[in-house]
């Protein structure tokens, strides 16, 4: 397990550095000149020239990317173009809210989605097993922007239950704006989830120790909360650590339609723009956030492995 | 039904639904197992054994349709049972130990949370259900009991697990111990010790045993009465010193020259029973055994034999010992 770890943790490094490279060439080969566009038009050449050795962006690209990640390691994100606050504060202090609707999301897909699978493997071939089969492929195949247009449409501006924009203030009000935009980025996922569990389920009910459980007369709803679920939610856990990742990139689009403050409508700002220092933070801190969640998914499944932890003690 | 039967099967008839029919698994299947015996059932690879222990324990797949007949445990058929009465004679009156040890317990609890799920019948506390719990793994000498309680299968061996499972399913002292193959997976010695283990912990229960097996062996060591299944059907039964002296049926005779233990030659291949299973969707009018059997003769292709009784046999299934037939 101690090598497991190590092994994981290396590969999350690794991934983060590929991303950084990754990152910094991309911003580095979009059109346009930051320079320009944080001086303004009017901007005469030597202030331009001014700007761009202070930003340090005369100096080749091996150079821009050392110094890059040079800065990075001593936790300097850069400064932001337009309002000079370093970006690390700005990103943070936007990571809330996000955080906020990426939780929401989890739990919208979630809970209807271990009811449906649970229920459409108990019933297998059932009409909860069809229809929840039949509303996966047509959900997942819907980009989550347009569910939330549609949201809009019909819960706030139709039915107006729910208000259209901002984040709110105090507890009730931001749950009562979160809803929307939760389900936005939730409800594709409610049938991949509700798929899943269903398939390794069934798989699991195949097991030789579910029959000993049956031959001892175990009721199958002992059988299905205690012995199988407890096997079939991992590969469930693991394909939710890769979905936190898919929402926080939905997150842009939810953001911005529901007009809510967040990293998203931050990186949306900041591209339309050209702010690179916050594209390249707010991308970075997000990475950082999705290697590690996908690092606690597969931590927790193996956690929930009995031999593993056995193998971890000794 | 008698009362010295703890179990008797009469005529079941069991099929499956397949795409190119009925799969007729089993057909006028008789099985008697007296109170306190070890009953042996013997037959190849899709005999139906696997059905028979199915359908018995009312484990069978969905695919499978009983068309008739009785399963009587005591005075009442298992077969007339909804889902719930069925749960409530499993793993107290009739209990299971399956082939595989590796696959039979839940890998994710420990051997403890699985014993004392088990007793969910029982008012007992947890403490005494543990105790409970250790008193059986004694019985089936796990060394060190109470401490492995709180172990998970994947910490024992292979021989330790099949024993654990044997605790399990004596532990409810049930009337009725379907024990299917237990001994298959294990190692020569290992399966002796078990067997033993088997056959001391029966006395001391008084339990009867139906043992499915394919080592004859086995069978001859342990059981007081044999049944030879083929193709779906019961083709020999009997008191097993009398069977094995003097088979009746030319496929239990094929069968014990077959089984390695019984070969005093030395010989380059090991004897096989030429020809393969007949079709179950599409079966032939005669004896199932016609296209295989060395001894085969007029009647055999065309009428199916009934039974009669022969030799030390109970029953046989065989034209050559139904006496209207050969007179």
């Amino acid at each position: 397990m101690a090598l497991y770890f190590l092994k994981r943790l290396l590969l999350s490094v690794l991934v983060v550095i590929l991303v950084v490279i990754a990152l910094f060439l991309l911003t580095y080969a979009i059109p346009g000149d930051p320079a320009r566009v944080a001086l303004g038009p009017r901007a005469n050449p030597e202030l331009i020239a001014e700007f761009r050795a202070r930003m340090g962006l005369d100096q080749s690209l091996a150079t821009q990317l050392y110094n890059f990640f040079v800065s990075l390691l001593q936790g300097d994100l850069g400064r932001d173009a337009i309002s000079g606050e370093p970006v690390l504060n700005t990103v943070l202090s936007q990571f809330p809210d996000t955080l906020y609707l990426v939780l929401g999301s989890v739990l919208v897909a979630l809970v209807p989605g271990v009811i449906l699978g649970i229920l459409s493997a108990r019933y297998r071939g059932g009409i909860i097993d069809r229809i929840s089969s039949v509303l996966s492929v047509s959900v997942m195949s819907v980009p989550a922007f347009v569910i939330a247009i549609y949201l809009l449409l019909v819960f706030s501006i139709q039915l107006g239950w729910f208000p259209a924009i901002g984040a709110g203030t105090g507890f009730w009000d931001r749950l009562h704006r979160l809803v929307l935009p939760s389900l936005a980025l939730g409800l594709a996922w409610i049938g991949y989830i509700a798929r899943i569990l269903r398939a390794s389920i069934l798989e699991e009910m195949n097991e030789g120790h579910v029959r000993t459980a049956r031959a001892f007369g175990l009721s199958e709803n002992r059988i299905m909360y205690d012995y199988v679920l407890r096997i079939a939610v991992l590969p469930m856990i693991t394909v939710l650590g890769i979905g936190i990742g898919q929402m926080l990139s939905s997150a842009v689009f939810a953001e911005v339609v529901f007009g809510r403050p967040g990293i998203g409508k931050l990186v949306y700002d900041a591209i339309i723009s050209r702010n690179y220092p916050i594209v390249t933070g707010t991308v970075l801190v997000t990475t950082i956030f999705f290697v590690v969640v996908n690092l606690g998914a597969d931590l927790l499944v193996a956690w929930l492995n009995p031999k593993v932890r056995h193998d971890l003690s000794r | 039904m008698s009362e010295k039967n703890a179990l008797e099967v009469r005529d079941l008839n069991v099929s499956y639904k397949v795409p190119g029919g009925k799969l007729r698994a089993l057909r006028q299947i008789d099985l008697i197992v007296p109170r306190g015996e070890i009953v042996g059932l013997v037959g190849e690879s899709g005999c139906g054994k696997t059905t028979l222990m199915q359908t018995i324990l009312g484990l069978q797949s969905s695919a499978a349709v009983i068309e008739s007949g009785q399963i009587m445990l005591g005075d009442t058929d298992l077969l007339t049972l909804g889902p719930k009465q069925m749960r409530g004679v499993l793993g107290d009156r009739m209990s299971a130990v399956f082939q595989d040890p590796m696959k039979s317990l839940n890998p994710v609890l420990t051997i403890g949370r699985q014993m004392t799920d088990i007793q969910f019948r029982s008012k007992a506390s947890q403490r005494e259900k543990r105790a409970r719990a250790v008193e059986m793994l004694e019985k089936v000498r796990i060394p060190d009991p109470e401490s492995r309680l709180d172990r998970y299968p994947f910490e024992f061996s292979g021989g330790m697990r099949q024993r654990v499972a044997i605790a399990m399913a004596l532990m409810a002292e049930p009337d009725v111990l379907v024990a299917d193959e237990p001994t298959t997976a294990l190692d020569a010695t290992l399966e002796l010790t078990t067997i033993d283990l088997l056959r001391e912990l029966q006395k001391e229960i008084g339990c009867a045993i139906i043992f499915i097996t394919h080592h004859l062996g086995v069978v001859a060591e342990l059981c007081q009465s044999v049944n030879i299944m083929y193709a779906g059907e019961m083709v020999e039964s009997g008191p097993t010193r009398a069977v094995f002296d003097a088979p009746q049926h030319p496929y239990t005779e094929l069968l014990f020259a077959c089984d390695p233990a019984q070969i005093a030659e030395r010989t380059r291949h090991l004897p096989t029973i030429g020809g393969e299973l007949p079709s179950l969707i599409n079966l032939p009018p005669g004896c199932v055994f016609e296209g295989r059997c060395p001894k085969a003769f007029a009647p055999c292709a065309d009428i199916h034999p009934r039974i009669v009784t022969s030799g030390g046999s109970d029953m046989v299934r065989c034209h050559l010992r139904d006496p209207e037939v050969t007179k």
